[in-house]
């Protein structure tokens, strides 16, 4: 292993800029001549736009221009596109409906994009967008699931019949059938998967430029995948070529899902900046990203699941209803489906799955992809359900999920929900946190916390997830309108430094440090040689971004397979200047060798010679440069056990998590450091949205949690110190053995919590308790029980 | 238009400013020190904290009239001579930081809690971070640099 390679905990070499304010971020840059926009939105959930009033703001002092959805529609441009199709299960395709970057004739919900105004300052911007009149007739409005499939309800589209999008399901509903016919017990939950909203501490942020000499556009935005929003702003949205767009993402601060997706205000950057002729920017203000980022989860679900007398999960039946908002948001319609259907075998070998989501519209933002995106949704359900059937069995939860394991002997195992687990052992990770959090002695410790006046419960879940959604051509066939391999380049400089070109995007995970890694592991050079490069679709050849926990197992994956490229091509220059065999050539520790002998030549001594090459074989380019587009066979499955530990003081229901421990195989670990920080993030994440978190809007449409005044961040006093490890089983398809940890902490935390807070609450009868368990909820069931 | 004088980040700086020109605009958008960020609207996010006169305080929710004759230190004033500060070099150390948004707050806030309170506690940690918020580390290892920048003295 190289010093700093792979397994080595390296301190990341991207901190230092932001430590010390040298960050970059969209809203950091200044451009000459910018102008600035601000938005006006709807107050409104559901209305008819009737007139637009803006003589007096484009009088105001200092603006440029005032730009409304008639614009857009005299130009015929600017509808938002949405990335997948997916089919009804009676073979139908979705409803989609257009997504006018600015509404013309109807708004459908609070935050949706009526104008923009344009002047000389952000305050003029302000001013004048106050003077804009806008006359709404409002109409009725669906707000929530339950609103939207009333009989009758009001339709968010005139298109989509009941407010459905579309009705998809997966797996054998015969054989599941079967399955329950037989059963000696079915145990059943109604839940709610609460919707989120996903608050990267950046506001989003967008800048437009045009070169009139050129006709060149850029676009500096807050996106974790630049070459997606090229795609979607120049073919969809915009109309103009790739050649003539850039896109630029420079640092970015967190996503968590939310900016993956090409969003209203990037086109319109772009196109008043074309207009004007000069730069046009804009950042939200945070009230503009409760009412505008894509929120996530809101899922109504019911479910069953069959067992046998044993104890054995015979089959399971899962009908959930999701929100999809008022718009298909670039990956909305995959998520409640490919990403959520497929993962209901869990770590088990329940062998019939039958699952049907309907999706519905609402006058709600439109709901996307959230840290683990449909996979916290399905591993809640399936955990709380084990959960429910242990207690109605009177078996111990730890023991009915041991029994029910897919077995480390078992893999690949074939799911009845289309996916192939590759690789796991789910009683390692299990035992691991077991033994971790003192499971063992846990009934002292609640006896001890009885004493005090507080119930203490203790709960656990255990996990499976999916990453790195491949291969392509699998994808397309689910419905997806791109690819999703991943690229990098890796180019040897003369003097035998390293700069490496990543398709994925870093917006906190790391990636300019595991990457040099990856390169230091790959070429034996130190990791200050290497500098990774990302988030500027003129400098990297092409990229899918990063989300879905796809970084380092597929853009990784491609990087170690063009390092291989280097060292291959390495071989070929120091086999002719070694006067050896290519076969012969050994390389190892930065050095290629003649096997056996002690002649050598550095690496920086066959770069230097690749780009002057007098002595040289024949017929070999000159130059030390690769690429590498990685298409990957299959998804990667992390896996894991958490285990979480509350005190319910229940006076006043307030649960306090005591102690939280998770055990996860993310497979090979690149920096360990960096791994548990992203597990820490992700539980954050989880418990957040497990005790404090929800986006609540009232019956018209309304959002009442618009800040950060309504709606609860974790803090820093809301949470305990996690205890966290690993256990690898390595990924058996791709060259790097990674499998992926951005979501794991995410998914896997929530049921452990809730678990946590019933067994707490058992002994008073109550049996579930709706996400998030605020103390409201906790001091009622306590009272009601 | 108010003339103001401030002594920032250890360099007097003399400028015209409207009256209702917020502090971190003025830092921001006028003096270029965009190491300060703006993360909301209400004062709660804690991206934005300088110090004003050694005191930890939220940018976004003072005028920068109110800084004028004071003192005002911004995350581009912490390390000396390329050097980082104690609070920073913790940060580095411990994976305090991930997309760094909220980093320069958090390195504000938290040196200003070490040196009014240098033994603090993990729960006082905790409680005083109450301001700033992370939504990258869940705030483990933000509070494991700042136990190891206070027992290190880091001011």
């Amino acid at each position: 292993m190289a010093q700093d390679g792979i397994g080595a905990a390296v301190r990341r070499k991207e901190d230092r800029r932001f430590l010390t304010g040298a960050g970059s971020y969209t809203d950091d840059l200044r451009r000459p001549n910018q102008t600035y926009a601000a938005m006006i939105r709807s107050p409104h959930a559901s209305a008819r736009l009737q007139a637009i009033r803006a003589d007096a703001a484009r009088q105001a002092p200092g603006v440029v221009a005032v730009l409304t959805g008639a614009d857009l529609a005299a130009e015929k441009i600017g509808n938002i596109p949405t990335g997948w199709l997916i089919h009804s299960k009676d073979g139908s395709p979705m409803v989609e409906p257009p997504h006018p970057a600015l509404c013309a004739d109807r708004v459908r919900h609070v935050g949706d994009l009526v104008a923009m105004v344009i002047a000389e300052s952000w305050h003029q911007a302000r001013e004048a967008a106050a003077l804009v009149e806008v006359d709404y007739q409002e109409l009725p409005a669906v707000a929530s699931i339950q609103q939207a499939t009333r009989p009758g309800a009001p339709l968010v589209w005139d298109q989509a019949k009941e407010n459905t999008c579309f009705d998809w399901h997966i797996g054998d509903k015969a054989a599941t059938d079967a399955a329950f016919a037989r059963a000696q017990t079915v145990v059943s939950i109604d839940l709610v998967n609460n919707r989120l909203i996903p608050n990267a501490i950046e506001p989003r942020a967008a800048i437009g430029e045009y070169d009139r000499a050129t006709g060149d556009h850029t676009l500096y935005t807050t996106s974790q995948n630049p070459h997606l929003t090229r795609l979607l702003l120049g073919a969809f949205s915009y109309g103009i070529p790739e050649q003539k767009l850039r896109v630029v993402s420079p640092d970015v601060g967190g996503g968590f899902g939310s900016k993956i997706f090409h969003y209203p205000e990037e086109f319109l950057v772009v196109w008043a900046a074309r207009k004007l002729g000069r730069p046009v920017r804009w950042t939200a203000q945070r009230s503009e990203s409760f009412m505008s980022d894509a929120h996530g989860r809101d899922h109504v679900s019911h479910a069953e699941l069959a067992l046998d007398k044993d104890g054995r999960f015979l089959g399971l039946r899962v009908r959930t209803l999701a929100n999809l908002g008022a718009y298909l948001s670039t990956f909305a319609p995959a998520v409640p489906t490919y990403l959520y259907g497929t993962l209901f075998a869990g770590c088990y070998t329940t062998p019939a799955i039958y699952v049907e989501v309907r999706t519905v519209f609402t006058n709600t933002v439109p709901v996307d992809a959230y840290r683990g995106a449909g996979r916290p949704e399905a591993v809640f359900l399936l955990e709380r359900i084990v959960d429910v059937a242990a207690r109605q069995l009177g078996l111990d939860r730890v023991e009915l999920r041991r029994r029910n394991f897919i077995a480390a002997s078992q893999f690949p195992y074939q799911t009845p929900v289309a996916v192939q687990y590759d690789s796991g052992d789910y009683q390692a990770t299990l035992d691991a946190a077991l033994e971790k959090s003192r499971w063992a002695g846990f009934e002292e410790r609640r006896k001890e916390a009885r004493a005090r006046g507080k119930l203490r419960g203790i709960g656990l879940s255990t996990y499976v997830e999916a990453c790195g959604l491949a291969p392509s051509a699998l994808a397309g066939a689910l419905g997806a309108r791109a690819g999703l391999y991943e690229s990098a380049s890796v180019r040897v400089h003369p003097t035998g430094g390293v700069s490496v070109f990543t398709g994925t995007h870093s917006h906190g995970q790391g990636h300019e440090t595991t990457f040099a890694q990856l390169v230091a592991e790959g070429l034996g050079i130190p990791i200050e040689q290497v500098e990774v490069v990302h988030g500027d679709t003129d400098r990297i050849p092409f990229g899918m971004g990063t989300y879905g926990s796809r970084s380092l197992a597929v853009g990784g994956s491609a990087l170690v397979l063009a390092v291989q490229k280097i060292v291959d091509k390495g071989k070929k220059i120091a086999a002719h200047l070694l006067e050896a065999s290519e076969g012969d050539i050994e390389f190892k520790g930065g050095k290629y060798t003649v096997a056996g002998t002690d002649r050598s030549r550095t690496f920086g001594e066959i770069a230097l010679t690749a780009y002057v090459p007098h002595k040289y074989p024949a017929g070999l380019e000159p130059g030390l440069e690769e690429t590498c587009f990685y298409d990957p066979k299959n998804f990667t499955f992390p896996a894991g056990c958490h285990v979480c530990e509350v005190e319910i003081d229940p006076d006043t229901g307030v649960v306090q998590v005591v102690a939280f421990t998770a055990v996860d195989d993310v497979g090979v670990v690149v920096n360990p450091m960096i791994v548990a920080g992203q597990v820490h993030g992700g539980l954050a994440q989880g418990i957040g949205q497990a005790l404090l978190e929800t986006a609540l809007y009232d019956e018209a449409g309304q959002l009442l949690s618009g800040s950060y005044l309504g709606y609860t961040m974790p803090r820093a006093a809301d949470l305990p110190s996690y205890q966290v490890g690993t256990h690898a089983t390595p990924c058996t398809h791709n060259p790097l053995g990674s499998k992926g940890v951005g979501e794991v902490g995410a998914i896997g935390s929530p049921p452990a919590v809730i678990n946590a807070v019933v067994d707490a609450l058992a002994h008073l009868g109550v049996r579930h308790l709706d996400m998030p368990a605020t103390p409201e909820k906790v001091w009622r069931a306590i009272r009601a029980a | 238009m108010p003339a103001i004088t401030i002594r920032l980040n250890g360099k007097s700086v003399a400028c015209q400013v409207e009256a209702r020109t917020l502090l971190v605009e003025l830092l921001r958008d006028r003096l270029g020190l965009t190491g300060t960020h703006v993360g909301c609207d209400t004062s709660q996010c804690g991206a934005c904290t300088v110090h004003l006169d050694g005191r930890s305080v939220k940018s976004c929710t003072m005028l920068a009239v109110e800084a004028d004759g004071r003192s005002v230190t911004t995350i581009e004033g912490l390390a000396t001579n390329g050097e980082l500060h104690p609070m920073q070099a913790a940060f580095k150390e411990h994976h305090g930081l991930q997309c760094g948004f909220c980093t320069p707050g958090m390195i504000m806030s938290a040196t200003d809690l070490v040196a009014r309170r240098p033994g603090a506690s993990e729960a006082e940690i905790r409680s005083w971070l109450e301001g700033n918020f992370c939504r990258c580390t869940g705030y483990h290892n933000i509070v494991k640099a700042v136990q190891a920048a206070a027992k290190s003295g880091g001011r």
